[in-house]
């Protein structure tokens, strides 16, 4: 028992290490730019970087409106499907996981394919088609995220109880949808929404072929170019990440108390 | 020297003390019951036994055999588990000869014992189902017949019926009595189910925040309770406040009627608080002539259980729950009507604390 | 179908007028449209595009011309580091979880590594490269650090950060917390009572994790490894930030072929395409029968 201890605390500490020293030295690595000491002029430089601005609020916009589009099309669908039609989860299941089969530059591909400006639906073909497309991409992309987020706080709630509840006390659907089952699954959706957030600000693969000027090519822009800059962005992304996967454990946590008590 | 003896266990755990000097003397081929409600540490003494748990302090030996300090997989004991714990990933034939796998028995002699064992528990046929196609009192049975297949000391079996349906739980406990008789394999059985404890054990062990209360036999056990605690707990109670009237008659006051207390009184001064106790088969219904107590109350509640009428009588602050039985002949009585209750001065237990239990 | 779909799963509205039935289907509508233009049919027709010349006509050449020595080449390399990084991340976040549920440890370790698994299997992508050139590039920390305290260069090891244990390395710090997060849920499956039980009938430990513990753990591990081998096959922003094109891998030159760079055959391109999907969902879908083998079990 003692000698296996002594092993999981080895395990941990290899865990840890591999964790924490390609932060640290990420971070050392960002402090380099001024020569001979350490400064923060890397962050300097690219908080002051007019693209850096313009990408980051770009793909912060575009993660919003992927938010607010991939809600309103999953937990709808989840509740109906939770609701009425359990024949089809199965399949409803299977299709919200395909994005984790699909590659995203397959899809992507797929997109220049049938949007290109030469097609029946010319997505590509203005700039606003084309960030249209490119949020439908990322709903894609995070359907398998937010179905799963959702689908189990439904779960956790008797859906169609609850719904024949507000049906007897003369609520109407948009009343039931609303003011009953959203505020039920939120911590679900949040959870999904931070998640989205995260997966979509540094994404690459689309924006990049898509050509958008979002915060991925950005930072592979500056990769390409620059010496510092990228630790410092790479420090920042990580903030970002970490603010979001510390939403969700808020909003995990903090829900189950409050939810059930509206 | 008993075949399994228990002397001055103890276990703590931090700060809470869980066992405190547990003493017990098994004899072989007894079956023996721990009962007590959860946090009792009847399981952690089963624990020690099977050696999961290192006691605090104590000793544990089998026939003669100190094995206090051995480990589980060398003490040559069953174990039946509350949640089945059959290995998912082998049949019911692969769960019972496991035992005998581990131990390298040869092919022949695993085959034979099985067979043997899968006749014992009556599924001769299910061995090469999975557990998860079994039901649950059939995956119960196979975790008997892979516990005795490796032909232990001590059968130990911690609360094997709670995840069963009551049907079940009634004819798996007349099977593993059976299977034990047998057998004659000495068997410690632990519950928190008192009907349990009673119809299976040669002998109780009534367990309270990690003491023995009393140990007997289950007639004992009912019929003369050492405690306070065992009282309540074995069986259904009706605990009622009385005032003593004259301790020198016995006479004791409930509501403002008077009844006699043929013991119990010693010491007692007239004016004092009493609680005293009476099982609901004592108290009946009908006048009853001699000597017997009579209060008259009135019907206030009458719950239906089948071939038994529990009926609840009020008289003013206290009431008292009887049982009778069914019969056809004779509905029971209407709510609201008034009665009279009499039981033998004998069954009226007086308890040492004023407090209601 | 989906008419008596809701009649059997609702009996009490079957007796209701049927008017109202049909209309239930039209609550999932959206998302079956959705996913159908941008999921379904998008893939759908690269798909069909494999087994199509330029003019449109049925053709196996593009499927023939995956074997030509580039492309086979890039999916040869593709495989080897995500089976590599699949494989070590697969043990290491085994490991890692049963340290940490089954290893006796202190309790507040539990929530803490699973909250970190979450931020770093995020932490993929471009950012993750910049950090991994800080860390073991020319002049990253811990290459500098090797060199000032034990004068040991990592670069006379040939190892190198645009290679093919560099790019493994890289993906692995996404790859073990993932593996963490799948695996638990499995590790939580292991009942206490298994090892007791088979503890008293006399099993060793080691008994116990040949007869029991792996054969149980099998399943999920090999289908995590499997998800883990299709999580890094079709990644391709770390790789591309982290070796330009230098490192030819199926995404990239996929990437490369989609931007124009090279091979100028859109057909082929499609082929590229499809040989990816055949494999990573191949590995998905052993994966997903992998589990549902092992739910059984655990029930």
């Amino acid at each position: 028992m003692k000698r296996g201890r002594v092993w999981s605390w080895v395990a941990i500490a290899i865990g840890a290490i591999y964790f924490f020293v390609p932060l640290i030295a990420t971070f050392e690595f960002s402090l380099r730019m001024r020569r001979g000491t350490h400064s923060f002029d890397a962050y300097a430089v690219v908080f002051s970087d007019q693209r850096f601005q313009a990408s980051f609020l770009y793909s912060s916009v575009l993660a919003l409106a992927t938010i607010v589009v991939g809600v309103l099309l999953v937990v709808p669908t989840a509740y109906w499907v939770e609701l009425r039609l359990r024949r089809l989860r199965p399949l409803v299941e299977f299709i919200t996981l395909l994005p984790l089969v699909i590659p995203a530059i397959v899809l992507v591909f797929g997109y220049l394919r049938i949007y290109n400006s030469s097609s029946w639906l010319p997505l590509t073909a203005s700039e606003r088609g084309t960030d249209i497309l490119l949020m439908f991409g990322y709903v894609s992309l995070s359907l398998p995220y937010m179905y799963r987020a959702v689908d189990t706080g439904l779960r956790a709630i008797d859906v169609r109880t609850l719904t024949e509840a507000a049906e007897s006390l003369g609520a109407k659907w948009p009343a039931i949808l609303f003011r009953v089952i959203f505020p039920n699954v939120r911590s679900g959706i949040l959870s999904g929404a931070f998640l989205t957030f995260a997966i979509v600000i540094g994404e690459f693969t689309l924006a990049s072929l898509l050509d958008r000027p979002a915060f991925g090519p950005y930072l592979q822009l500056i990769g390409a170019n620059r010496a510092y800059e990228p630790a410092a962005l790479a420090i920042i992304a990580f903030a970002v990440t970490w603010a979001c996967m510390g939403l969700i454990n808020l909003v995990g946590s903090g829900a189950r108390g409050t939810a059930p008590a509206r | 020297m008993a075949f399994l003896s228990i002397q001055e266990l103890r276990k703590v755990f931090g700060a809470a003390s869980v066992v405190q000097k547990f003493d017990l003397a098994v004899e072989r081929g007894e079956f023996i019951s721990f009962l007590g409600p959860s946090g009792c540490g009847k399981t952690t003494v089963l624990r020690m036994i099977a050696g999961f748990e290192r006691p605090t302090s104590g000793a544990i030996r089998v026939d003669g055999k100190n094995v206090t300090d051995l480990p589980p997989n060398r003490r040559n004991v069953g174990m039946v588990f509350q949640a089945y714990a059959l290995f998912p990933n082998m049949t019911v034939a692969g769960n019972v000869a496991f035992g005998l796998k581990v131990a390298h028995r040869p092919q022949s002699e695993i085959a034979a014992r099985v067979e043997e064992m899968l006749k014992l528990i009556k599924l001769p046929a299910l061995g090469n189902r999975y557990p998860y196609q079994l039901s649950g009192g059939q995956q119960q049975r196979v975790a008997l017949a892979r516990a005795l297949a490796i032909k232990p000391q001590i059968l130990l079996l911690d609360e094997p019926l709670s995840a069963l349906d009551a049907k079940i739980r009634v004819s798996l406990r007349e099977e593993i009595r059976t299977v034990q008789r047998n057998l004659g394999i000495t068997t410690i059985f632990v519950t928190h189910d008192q009907e349990e404890a009673l119809s299976m054990s040669d002998r109780v062990v009534v367990m309270n925040e990690g003491r023995i209360e009393q140990i007997g036999t289950p007639f004992e056990i009912y019929n003369y309770p050492r405690t306070r605690f065992v009282a309540s707990f074995v069986g259904t109670l009706n605990i009622l406040q009385c005032r003593v009237a004259d301790p020198a008659r016995g006479t004791i006051m409930i509501d403002e009627q008077e009844i006699v207390a043929s013991r119990g009184l010693n010491g007692a001064k007239a004016g004092e608080l009493r609680s005293v106790a009476l099982r609901p088969e004592a108290v009946s219904l009908r006048e009853a002539n001699g000597d017997w107590n009579r209060l008259r109350g009135t019907i206030e509640e009458v719950s239906f259980l089948g071939a038994i009428v529990r009926i609840r009588v009020r008289f003013k602050e206290s009431a008292v729950s009887l049982d009778t039985f069914n019969s056809p002949g004779a509905p029971p009585p209407e709510r609201g009507q008034s009665t009279i209750v009499s039981f033998a001065r004998d069954d009226l237990l007086v308890l040492d604390g004023a407090e209601p239990a | 179908m989906v008419v008596q779909t809701i009649v059997e799963d609702f009996p009490p509205i079957a007796a209701a007028p049927r008017r109202r039935l049909s209309w239930s289907w039209l609550g999932v509508v959206p998302f079956f449209a959705f996913t159908a233009l941008f999921l379904l049919l998008p893939t759908g027709l690269l798909m069909v595009g494999a087994f199509q010349d330029a003019d449109g006509y049925f053709t196996l050449n593009n499927i023939r011309n995956l074997f030509t020595e580039t492309i086979w080449n890039a999916y040869k390399i593709s495989i080897e580091v995500s089976f590599a990084s699949a494989l070590l991340g697969a043990l290491l976040g085994f490991l890692l979880a049963y340290a940490v549920i089954g290893g006796g440890l202190p309790r507040w370790l539990r929530p803490t590594l699973m909250t970190l698994s979450g931020v770093a299997s995020n932490f993929a992508g471009v950012p993750l490269a910049f950090a991994f050139l800080a860390t073991l590039g020319p002049t990253g920390l811990v290459t500098v650090l090797l060199m000032y305290f034990f004068n040991f260069s990592l670069r006379s090891t040939g190892f190198n950060l645009l290679s093919f244990w560099g790019l493994t390395l890289t993906y692995l710090y996404f790859q073990i917390p993932l593996m963490v997060l799948i695996m638990t849920p499995a590790l939580d499956g292991l009942k206490k009572e298994w090892r007791e039980a088979s503890s008293i009938l006399g099993a060793t430990r080691w008994q116990y994790w040949r007869h029991v513990a792996l054969p149980v753990l099998w399943p999920s591990f090999l289908g995590s490894a499997l998800l883990l081998f299709a999580n890094s096959f079709g990644a391709i922003a770390t790789a591309y930030a982290l070796t330009g094109s230098s490192l030819n891998i199926v995404t990239i030159l996929l990437y490369a072929q989609i931007r124009g760079d090279v091979l100028h055959d859109q057909n082929l391109g499609y082929a590229l395409a499809l040989g990816m999907i055949v494999l990573t969902g191949a590995s998905n879908i052993f994966y997903i029968w992998l589990r549902a083998r092992s739910e059984r079990w655990l029930k």
